[in-house]
């Protein structure tokens, strides 16, 4: 029995190793304020939220797709959903108080507790039934439907009869019995619990059939040491079916976890939109195109970190920088680039792992990698060190990048002055351009950004933040040619006086 | 001619002869590391130092011994008989545990595994020896032994009977039903596996691996009376197979034969010298077969090595310096002189290691080696020095020589190391001359460890060598030990540079 609401056909790995660009991703994407919204204080919804977004690259059209559409259910009945959840988190966390037996050696204990444990889970697993039958019409995703379908066919009530019956036999209420056979030293070996003949079947012919020799002996009510060596005999006996009840339990409770689990992902998909819907943002269902493609086009794209802790609502932006590979940014300090190219980031993963995006409407080609490279202001201690972290930085994401992947850069290359830095700089976009890599770039390197607008590709444009006559700022980013500020340049001829 | 014994060809020399005691010489030439290292696995089962304290006093004998290590160095025979050897072992292990039990079906039942490995150690054996070259008498007297015992009533009636028990027994099948404190037996009926039958019941929650919840149970050899019980009844199931077994057991209770087991036991001796020697040869060390005479004392060896200290090198991963000697004509005596910590004490264990291996009849260190064939080897080393009982160690000394000078023939060899330390240089070589003198006297193969070089060159009979060090760094010792004058000097200043004490140094190390 499998979920299988992350994928269509195999499980969510919550312990799956997050990318190598994850630590940059969460301190420059602000990431950690998503997954708090989503989580609200449950760290398992932390993890798997965290899980769930930064493995999201990997997903290709269909894994959104599907998610998208058990997402939709989910926003429709979002009442049934945490209702199932909290089935599979209640019978999980109860298990745990209960489940002592674990630490116990001789196979007797260890049938024991499973029978108890499997008489708990049963009855969850019959809870379980009674939601399908009274909501599954409700429900119309490809996932959502195929598990109701899978919980109907497989806890059928004679199924619950079969495992009812099996839990009381295997009390062993008429003993135990155990075929052996002889090894070195006519040592009996090869124990194995055998299923007593039906007595009803065949009375008749017990009757007139030659019965064969059966031979007893009984232990001595105060014989200590038989008494022991027949428990052994019993346990050798019981072993393979004790450990089958064992494992049946873990493998129940593996289910519940992976239920769990996977609903995990959209409970926290639930309270992030529940949030973000009481403030009055708009939300959609992105529409993912292929890797190799080039699309981004949306309308009133929103930094959704910044929307949740930030109290009035914010402002949007809309582009259509559908077929480039390169997008620079330039402009007014403080006129929200970063917050544009953190809004990039945040919308490309959460397109990816089959969220809504934060916009009204949003497009992009999914991209295999992303990769941030921020200016650090931590290490502006020396300037040649500095250098040399940035390089290094970018240096091991070019060690894990591939065609297809997405870089966003802001601000990087100037621990040095401006012409070196934007060579630097224009040396490793043309190569990330020519490898097919999709860059985003926030910069002040004048040159830099001027080149590449020079050089007129049809791949590339050019967005600049608004910065109105009087100073005062928009927030907004409009397409345009980067502009050279010259306020230093002005304050140096201010100080010193123009040479003529 | 009838196969006696792989140790020894002719009745005379047999086992009655062997010594049982360490001989007297083994410590100061370390051979009881060496025999005790050869030893170590095996001396609990087969007592094999007797043999190892036995040196042969006759050319053939040693020739005898020498042919069959030379058919062992053929890999496949010596695996062969390494896993003969281990099956008798495992035989032995077997009955063992089938004397320590007391439940009548459980003890038959070790004693009839024991007999089953035998049957299959001898018929391996015989497979085994039958396609391979054989050439030492020894080995071919034996495998004619072999042969025949193998067609023999005896051992063909033991081997049907013995897998006709097996066969039965392993088809035994019961079933127990435990009830609280009754337990029923039967025969099994063909009752389904109710394990299986849960675990499909559980089949379609499974999900990936999951903790394995098996108990590990131990399984004794002997049983419980709960299980001796049983067992008891399962005879009453089966009686015509477990009255089979009673018989089998009355009727095979000395299945072994006596020969087969006198050769498992001395074959030891060849495969553990062999196994010794493997580990050395793999460090690229070398090993032959001495010519051995009784007549001629111009003995030689080329790249020896004292064996003990390259078995505790080799373990240790470092390199093996080897050494070679020879005497002739008239020579009889090397005199070792040299600086100390240089090999000198070395170079004389190995001198009578060579020898004493060689009367075993086994292979030794070296390329090539000519050893004469002692009538008894005698060794005086040094032992701590004591300086509280200076005039007693002296005389004890005196003794002792004295002793090994009256006992000691023509034909002995002796191993003198460092005597008369414990007294003025003025008495040392005096007394040194006249040991020597009479050492020279009784023609004695002897080798003489001294700081004195007055000793070196008293006569024709004498060899002086000399333990030698790197020239460009007097410190260095090289291990190597070459014929040269004694001349105490070239190693007295590079001690002396060692310690700064040169002309030179002292000049600048003494302020003025």
């Amino acid at each position: 029995m499998k979920a299988f609401l992350m994928y269509k056909d195999r499980d969510f790995d919550p312990q799956r190793k997050l990318p190598s660009s994850e630590r940059a991703l969460v301190q420059d994407l602000e990431l950690n304020t998503l997954f708090n919204a989503m989580a609200l204080g449950d760290e398992f919804l932390f993890k798997v939220a965290k899980g769930a977004v930064l493995c999201g690259l990997n997903n290709d059209l269909d894994t959104i797709l599907y998610r998208q559409n058990i997402l939709k259910d989910c926003l429709k009945n979002p009442s049934v959903v945490r209702d199932i959840y909290n089935i599979a988190v209640e019978s999980i966390e109860g298990e745990k108080k209960r489940y002592w037996g674990i630490f116990s050696k001789s196979p007797s204990s260890i049938l024991y507790n499973s029978i108890q444990l499997l008489q708990i889970f049963v009855d969850t697993l019959k809870k379980l039934r009674t939601i399908t039958d009274e909501h599954s019409e409700k429900f119309e995703s490809e996932g959502f439907t195929a598990l109701f379908a899978m919980l109907k066919k497989e806890l059928s009530d004679e199924y619950f009869a079969i495992v009812q019956n099996d839990l009381n036999v295997l009390r062993f209420r008429d003993g135990v019995l155990i075929s052996a056979e002889l090894r070195k030293g006519n040592v009996g070996a090869n124990y194995i619990l055998r299923k007593s003949q039906d007595k009803k079947q065949s009375w008749m012919k017990r009757i007139f059939a030659q019965k064969p020799p059966v031979y007893t002996f009984t232990i001595h009510p105060r014989d200590e040491n038989g008494f022991r060596a027949l428990s052994e005999l019993r346990d050798r006996g019981i072993n393979l079916v004790a450990n089958a009840l064992a494992q049946s339990t873990d493998h129940i409770r593996n289910f519940f976890t992976m239920l769990r689990t996977e609903l995990a992902f959209y409970v926290g998909c639930l309270n992030l939109y529940e949030q973000l819907a009481k403030k009055g943002e708009p939300m959609c269902f992105p529409l993912p195109m292929v890797r190799d493609e080039r699309r981004h086009s949306f309308k009133g794209l929103y930094d959704v970190c910044l929307a949740l802790i930030h109290e009035p609502r914010i402002v949007g932006n809309g582009v259509s920088a559908d077929s480039k590979d390169l997008v620079i940014i330039t402009g007014a300090n403080e006129g929200g680039k970063s917050t544009f190219l953190r809004s990039i980031g945040l919308s490309q993963l959460m397109m990816q792992c089959g969220m809504f995006a934060p916009a009204e409407s949003f497009c992009s080609n999914v991209c295999g990698s992303l990769f941030t490279h921020y200016k650090r202001e931590e290490d502006a201690a020396m300037k040649s060190g500095k250098l040399d972290e940035e390089l290094s930085r970018m240096s091991d994401i070019v060690d894990n990048i591939k065609s297809n992947s997405m870089v966003l850069f802001n601000e990087s290359f100037t621990a040095t002055n401006e012409r070196e830095g934007s060579e630097i700089a224009r040396q490793i976009i043309c190569a990330l351009l020519e490898k097919r890599i999709k860059v985003f770039f926030v910069t002040h390197l004048y040159e830099f950004a001027h080149g590449f607008y020079e050089k007129k590709m049809e791949n590339a444009i050019f967005l600049r933040a608004e910065r109105q006559a009087d100073g005062g700022r928009t927030f907004k980013l409009v397409e345009g040619e980067p502009l050279q500020t010259s306020y230093g340049e002005d304050l140096y001829n201010r100080t010193f006086g123009t040479d003529d | 001619m009838a196969f006696r014994s792989m140790l020894f060809e002719r009745t005379e020399d047999n086992i009655n002869k062997l010594t049982p005691e360490m001989p007297d010489f083994f410590v100061d030439l370390n051979l009881d590391q060496v025999i005790n290292t050869i030893t170590a696995s095996r001396q609990e089962e087969y007592n094999l130092k007797p043999f190892f304290y036995t040196s042969l006093k006759d050319i053939d004998a040693i020739k005898y011994r020498q042919e069959i290590m030379r058919d062992l160095e053929n890999k496949t025979l010596f695996e062969h008989i390494k896993s003969f050897g281990q099956k008798m072992h495992a035989m032995r292990v077997h009955l063992a545990l089938s004397e320590g039990l007391y439940q009548k079906y459980n003890k038959e039942g070790w004693f009839l595994d024991a007999a089953e490995i035998y049957c299959d150690a001898v018929n391996c054996l015989v497979r085994d020896l039958s396609l391979l070259v054989l050439k030492s008498r020894g080995f071919l007297a034996f495998r004619e032994y072999l042969m025949n015992y193998a067609k023999s009533e005896r051992f063909t009636s033991l081997l049907t009977e013995t897998k006709k028990l097996i066969a039965d027994l392993s088809a035994v099948r019961y079933c127990v039903l435990i009830k609280d404190g009754r337990v029923k037996v039967r025969k099994y009926e063909s009752e389904i596996d109710y394990s299986t039958e849960v675990e499909k019941t559980f089949e379609k929650f499974k999900q990936g691996a999951v903790k394995d919840y098996r108990v590990e149970f131990h399984t004794d050899a002997g049983m419980n009376h709960v299980e001796g019980q049983i067992l008891e009844l399962v005879g009453k199931l089966y009686p015509d197979i477990f009255l089979n077994l009673d018989n089998y057991c009355v009727k095979n209770s000395n299945y072994l034969d006596e020969t087969i087991g006198d050769f498992d036991r001395e074959i030891q001796f060849y495969i553990a010298y062999l196994e010794y020697v493997a580990i050395l040869k793999r460090a690229g060390l070398k090993f032959c077969y001495p010519e051995i005479s009784n007549t001629r004392k111009e003995v030689y060896d080329y790249e020896g090595f004292d064996l003990a200290l390259a078995y505790k090198l080799t373990t240790e991963r470092s390199s093996v310096v080897c050494n070679d000697f020879y005497l002739k004509d008239k020579e009889r005596i090397f005199v070792v002189s040299g600086p100390n910590q240089g090999g000198k004490t070395t170079f004389a264990r190995t001198f009578g290691q060579l020898h004493y291996l060689a009367s075993l009849g086994c292979p030794v260190p070296g390329r090539e080696a000519q050893l004469y064939l002692f009538d008894r080897i005698f060794t005086h080393f040094e032992k701590e020095e004591d300086i509280k009982n200076l005039r007693g160690k002296l005389q004890e000394d005196l003794v002792r020589i004295y002793d090994i000078l009256n006992q000691a023939t023509s034909n002995s060899i002796i191993v003198i190391n460092e005597i008369f330390t414990s007294t003025t240089l003025k008495d040392a070589v005096f007394l040194g001359k006249k040991v020597m003198e009479k050492i020279m006297q009784s023609d004695l193969l002897c080798v003489y460890v001294t700081f004195l070089d007055e000793l070196a060159s008293l006569s024709e009979k004498t060899v002086s060598v000399v333990s030698t060090v790197v020239p460009e760094n007097p410190a260095l010792r090289t291990y190597k030990i070459v014929r040269k004058p004694a001349d105490g000097l070239a190693y007295a200043i590079s001690i002396a540079e060692k310690y700064r004490l040169t002309y030179d140094c002292l000049k600048e190390r003494i302020k003025s």
